[in-house]
């Protein structure tokens, strides 16, 4: 392919690699036995997931009042888990369609894991809007389905309704996406096969791809269209999310702003979770030439321009309860500073707005330790701005009598290990079974951006422009 | 593919040079069945003679009969079959049905567009066709010519092939 590429520009696969050295450096973790790493990490998470499952079957068996919400404060973890998890879902479908949609060709060694990442986080989301409705064995009533009660629809003027089409397209339109990215890498693995069992399995879900010049431009532009979609729906599911809120008449949640401003900081959660992730799953499966500093460094980038968008909604917030001159407005913001809960804002405020800040000097945004450890500090960050827009604005209310603070139960805190529980097994699951880099967009980008690819290659590309 | 078919392969290992062979080869009168290659080539479809895909046009017809469907679901339920008063407003309130109906929107162009993409390239969970040279999906490029449906004799082909920079020529 006759790219042109800039010669100032990183190469993105490091090592010389030549074809058959990716697919054999992808397929080496789905092929051969599980490392002693990948048996302790699982082990651990499922230990997470069954502690986690206790809890939940407890929440789920008790009902809701095994948590800590009182009259004033009746949301608190619960959706304050739901927002972050569903921001973090965010990253992988911007990576893999917003940037396919501006040719970011970086995309490429990192698009499978972060669209993994991307299923596992929604799906976390989901567990607590189930368990938040408190009885989750009637979930179905948030569907349009016809019933026993004179036909009762739901409210399609309701953004909680809003929400439930929006998370339940973005999951599985996401995971169609994702599906499809994975077919042609699975029949790699198919014709690579030396057992039956991998031959069976790796075979009924490649579906016969056999990777013809006319399904291959047929899969471009599918790709494209889907990446054409799916770019409105991530920008559509965080402000639907938001509109959950802003839609609302309460202080320091009505607010117009919200929608742009959780879309921001969902970007920012969501870049800073695939951030460690890849982090530890380049050093796990030696994935150094393919997921490079360059890669890492433009993560960091992205992380610094949405934590600066998501530090001016902050401010802007703050100058609009003042310039609004409504009191109740006012007041909420300033309860959030400097009310109870001041450690909560102030931290939030450090961890997302400070921190990335740091990514301006080169030396610290290059540097492995420093963005792993900065990468979980935004996510941190990111869960104390959910928990402050949800807290602090419910638990001073309009009356004095009934102001009260939030404290959570060992079954608050066990639904939220839950997540994790849920989110790590099935990310290391998805790192045994399946290839963690698409191995044909890798391939498909490596002339020019392949440091010292095979000289015989080099000169087939002169032949080809003569 | 059926076994009984003849075909001649010729076995590239540089999408530059099977991009390139590919015209010679057309050049000589040699009609291609297909090339089978690890990843997307841009331009191969068109130098091969495949017709642009009508994909993007079964897309939009997904998304409109996703935006109708949801239209159509959620003003019967909100209008006509159980109508709510919510301080008096309008029962038809347009504004508000925008999030499901594009949401619905994307659902059926998603579905319908991945759907008609399986259909048209044959996929589908559970089939075992193999390509002709199973390193196509790991490191090579193959140019596939079926000899029954060419006028050039099959030497005359290998032939071809070869000065074409093939590294390889089979026949299966």
């Amino acid at each position: 392919m006759s790219h042109v590429v800039s010669p100032i520009r990183e190469k993105l696969v490091t090592g010389g690699k030549s074809y058959s050295d990716v697919t054999h450096d992808i397929c080496k973790q789905v092929e051969g036995e599980p490392t002693k790493e990948w048996k302790i990490a699982f082990g651990i998470s499922c230990l997470v997931f069954i502690y986690g499952a206790y809890c939940l079957f407890y929440t789920w068996w008790q009902g809701i009042g095994v948590w800590g919400l009182n009259k004033t404060v009746g949301w608190a973890w619960d959706i304050t888990n739901f927002v972050w998890w569903v921001g973090i879902g965010h990253a992988g479908t911007l990576i893999s369609a917003v940037l396919l949609l501006f040719r970011q060709k970086w995309r490429t060694s990192i698009n499978r894991s972060a669209e993994a990442m991307t299923i596992f986080a929604v799906l976390c989301a989901a567990s607590f809007i189930l368990a938040h409705m408190g009885r989750p064995w009637l979930a179905h009533w948030a569907l349009p389905l016809p019933n026993a009660f004179g036909s009762l629809w739901v409210n399609f003027n309701s953004p909680l309704v809003w929400d439930v089409f929006a998370i339940s397209t973005y999951l599985s339109v996401s995971l169609l996406f994702w599906y499809m990215g994975l077919v042609p890498d699975l029949a790699t693995i198919r014709d690579r096969a030396t057992t039956a069992g991998r031959k069976f399995w790796y075979g009924f879900f490649s579906l016969g791809w056999t990777g013809s010049s006319k399904t291959w431009a047929r899969y471009e532009y599918m790709s494209l269209i889907l990446a054409g979609i799916s770019t409105p729906l991530v920008l559509s599911v965080h402000t639907i999310v938001s509109m959950d809120f802003a839609t609302s008449v309460i202080p320091g949640w009505h607010t117009t702003i919200f929608p742009p401003y959780f879309v921001a900081g969902a970007i920012f959660s969501g870049f800073a979770m695939v951030q460690t992730l890849l982090l530890i799953t380049r050093v796990v499966f030696k994935l150094e030439d393919y997921i490079t500093i360059e890669h890492i460094e433009m993560m960091n980038i992205v992380i610094t321009v949405t934590g600066s968008v998501v530090g001016i909604a902050y401010l802007t917030e703050f100058f609009i309860a003042w310039y609004s001159g409504v009191e109740y407005e006012s007041y909420a913001f300033i309860n959030r500073a400097t009310g109870p809960y001041w450690w909560a804002y102030w931290m939030m405020m450090t961890c997302n707005v400070i921190s990335p800040q740091l990514f301006w000097s080169k030396a610290i945004r290059t540097n492995l330790m420093v963005s792993f450890f900065l990468s979980i500090v935004v996510n941190v960050g990111m869960w104390f701005e959910r928990f402050v827009i949800i807290v602090t604005s419910l638990h001073r209310d309009y009356l004095p009598s009934s102001w009260a603070m939030f404290s959570p139960t060992m079954y608050d805190i066990g639904d939220y290990i839950f997540s994790f529980g849920l989110f790590f097994t099935l990310f290391f699951l998805f790192a045994k079974f399946l290839p963690v880099v698409n191995m044909a967009e890798v391939k498909s980008v490596m002339k020019g951006v392949s440091s010292n690819f095979p000289a015989k290659k080099a000169k087939a590309t002169k032949k080809t422009e003569e | 593919m059926s076994s009984t078919t003849n075909y001649i392969l010729g076995v590239y290992d540089d999408e530059d040079e099977v991009l390139h062979a590919v015209g010679e080869v057309k050049a000589k009168g040699i009609k291609i069945e297909d090339v089978f290659t690890p990843f997307p080539i841009h331009g191969l479809d068109v130098a091969v003679g495949h017709e642009r895909t009508r994909l993007p046009i079964a897309a939009f017809m997904f998304g409109t009969l996703g935006m109708i469907c949801a239209l159509s679901l959620i003003s019967y339920t909100m209008v006509f079959d159980w109508p709510m008063i919510i301080g008096g407003k309008d029962f038809f309130a347009l504004p508000n049905w925008i999030p499901v109906t594009f949401e619905g929107t994307v659902l059926f162009t998603a579905f319908g567009l991945v759907t008609t993409f399986c259909i048209s390239n044959d996929l589908w969970p559970g089939n075992k066709t193999l390509p002709l040279d199973i390193r196509t999906t790991d490191d090579k490029f193959v140019m596939a010519i079926n000899v029954d449906k060419n006028k050039v004799s099959a030497a005359d082909i290998k032939k071809a092939l070869k000065e074409s920079g093939a590294i390889e020529v089979n026949v299966k």
